[in-house]
């Protein structure tokens, strides 16, 4: 693929007290691919979102997204920047209904202010109505517009996952990053996630997927990176990773000696 | 659904049509029973206007704030130093109004700012704090420059006056006689429709959905792009500033503030308002607001009656029996309406087990 990467990152390190949650990381994403990051429980890949989307500041390292350096912004920073993320353990609105979520991620695309709402003039009523049509497609796009004006947590679990992506998506993001969107879902749930996910892609969407399923991220990524104890230890096409001996070793327990040498 | 699309409105604007005509006759209504009870409606709608302004931050944004009553403060002290012969400033009120709203706004921001990063207890206890900073403020400032005349307060504010026409005096137009209050309840209502409307355009706004996004889950909010700190301080500014306006009305239709009129307890009276009226659902803000200023008026002119009937005497003075009544009022409302008088459709479905939870 010819062009400057979408999002490329370079030594990035993150301590909790004397944990190296994360350290030296170096990885770059393509634009239009879908990029995998796996890795056993605890090896940083939460953490990483986390600094790449400004919930947690970098100890050392920097990303720099679509031409531009992306330190030290806050959260909702990155996401005007173009970066929307999804939460592992799932964090809608949870009191508000699935149509109010996705509206909720406009926000960042709109511009209506206090004086708008009061005196709706025909630009803010414009914009509202706007808002209100591009969530809905968004809803449908997802496939959950059926429950549009039902709360948030009464949705199924599965529906939850799509309406977070949902409400991702309608921040209009060149990077949208899922940090496990299939925990949770049954087989032919995850089918479907699968060709939502090839969909997102098609449409022009780059994807950062962590994930667990080791079925779904052979089958839909591009390329893999894979983390252990906060370090890359592997990087690549998804064939090539899995029979790389470090990652075998760092998923089925390798011998103690391998991760001194490595350390 | 098959909906009639014409005579939906039309019945709209009959119950619209018979609301104005009982709001524009109630003044003369509640006269019957005396001048106190136009007061007493008066009243009731500036604490419309309080406990509509602290459910923008309670309700709405999830902010508690213990401290409101201070906002009413600022606005009834602007209007008091800007309209009486304490300082010889003797301004309109059309031009106080706003300005008190301003001051009000920028206090609003003051208390916002380094609160930012609180929630729950602890914002609850910075706010209990600022409030009682400016109420203590207010009693001091009276040396070494005398600014708010102490503990005495401040007399002889102007009322409501446009040219020679004031709200104050009792006069007679078009053959009707209106008492002063009777005048500024026409006032009130105006402004306090304007609130209303205000309210319900905020809460169906992109604004209004970042409030209840920073109160559903603030991570996912800024997660989401928006600007927590921006859309906080406003929250805090909108509250604040019609908590001006009503503090403004307040000195002006009584002509007199002190700073004992802005104690805790009032600000604990209009969280109550909100809470027990069903927070973050405008119709039940206002009911809230509505009930707790008669409840205690009706219990202040029964009780003694009551008794006398009773026992033939006095037994209880009404100011203790009505505390008494009035907590226990609070108590069984929060014990079986936990979500409010009136709670939005959202909370109320919130607060019920759904049917397929019930088991676990």
């Amino acid at each position: 693929m010819s062009g400057p990467p979408l999002l490329s990152a370079r030594g990035i390190a993150k301590r909790f007290g004397g944990v190296h949650a994360l350290s030296e990381v170096s990885f770059s994403i393509n634009r239009r691919e879908i990029y995998g990051l796996i890795g056993p429980n605890g090896a940083g890949k939460t953490s990483l979102f986390n600094v790449l989307t400004g919930i947690y500041v970098a100890d050392g390292g920097s990303f720099v997204f679509d031409d531009q350096p992306l330190d030290r912004l806050k959260p909702n920073e990155v996401a005007e920047r173009g970066i929307a993320r999804t939460f592992q353990n799932i964090r809608l609105f949870q009191n508000l209904s699935a149509i109010e979520n996705v509206m909720i991620g406009r926000h960042v695309r709109t511009h209506a202010g206090v004086f708008g709402a009061i005196f709706r003039g025909s630009k803010t009523m414009a914009e509202e109505a706007a808002i209100q049509k591009r969530s809905y497609e968004l809803l449908e796009y997802v496939g959950v517009s059926k429950r549009a004006n039902d709360l948030a947590k009464h949705l199924a679990y599965g529906d939850q996952r799509r309406l977070e992506i949902a409400r991702a998506l309608a921040t209009d993001p060149k990077l949208l990053a899922l940090d496990e969107p299939a925990a949770g879902m049954n087989a032919t749930e995850t089918q479907g996630l699968k060709r939502l996910l090839e969909d997102i892609r098609r449409d022009g969407t780059t994807i950062l997927l962590i994930e667990h399923d080791m079925k779904l991220v052979m089958n839909v990524c591009d390329r893999v990176l894979v983390l252990d104890y906060g370090k890359k230890i592997a990087e690549g096409s998804a064939s090539e990773v899995q029979n790389d001996p470090k990652v075998i070793a760092a998923y089925l327990g390798g011998e103690v000696t391998l991760n001194l040498k490595g350390a | 659904m098959s909906s009639p699309g014409q005579s939906i409105p039309r019945k709209a604007w009959i119950g619209v049509g018979l609301i104005a005509i009982a709001l524009a006759v109630l003044p003369f209504v509640a006269a019957l029973a005396g001048q106190a009870w136009v007061r007493i409606i008066n009243f009731a709608m500036i604490y419309i206007m309080l406990a509509l302004g602290l459910n923008i931050v309670v309700g709405f944004a999830g902010l508690l704030d213990l401290g409101y009553i201070a906002f009413y403060a600022v606005g009834a002290y602007v209007y008091a130093l800007l309209a009486s012969p304490h300082f010889g400033i003797h301004m309109p009120f059309w031009i106080i109004l706003p300005i008190g709203a301003a001051v009000a706004c920028i206090f609003g921001v003051l208390l916002g700012t380094p609160t930012l990063k609180l929630r729950g207890d602890y914002l609850a206890i910075v706010t209990l704090g600022f409030g009682e900073i400016i109420r203590i403020f207010l009693n001091n400032l009276n040396a070494p420059v005398n600014v708010t005349n102490g503990p005495q307060g401040v007399n002889l504010i102007d009322p409501f006056r446009i040219g020679s026409f004031s709200f104050s005096k009792a006069e007679t137009i078009a053959g009707v006689s209106f008492s002063g209050p009777q005048k500024y309840y026409y006032v009130l209502l105006l402004l306090t429709i304007a609130i209303i409307v205000i309210n319900f355009r905020l809460q169906n706004s992109r604004l209004g959905r970042a409030w209840e996004a920073i109160r559903e889950d603030e991570v996912a909010a800024k997660a989401m792009g928006i600007n927590t700190r921006n859309v906080k301080l406003l929250a805090f500014a909108m509250g604040a500033s019609f908590g001006g306006v009503a503090g403004g009305i307040f000195s002006a239709t009584q002509q007199f503030v002190s700073p004992e009129s802005f104690g805790l307890f009032e600000s604990v009276i209009v969280l109550a308002m909100v809470v027990l009226g069903g927070m973050g659902n405008i119709p039940g803000v206002i009911l809230g607001a509505i009930l707790l200023t008669l409840l205690p008026e009706v219990l202040r002119s029964t009780m003694e009656p009551l008794q006398m009937m009773l026992f033939r005497r006095v037994i209880v003075d009404a100011e203790t029996i009505r505390l008494l009544v009035f907590g226990i009022a609070l108590v069984a409302i929060m014990l079986y309406r936990p979500a409010g008088l009136w709670p939005s459709a959202v909370r109320k479905r919130e607060l019920e087990v759904p049917p397929g939870e019930a088991a676990s």
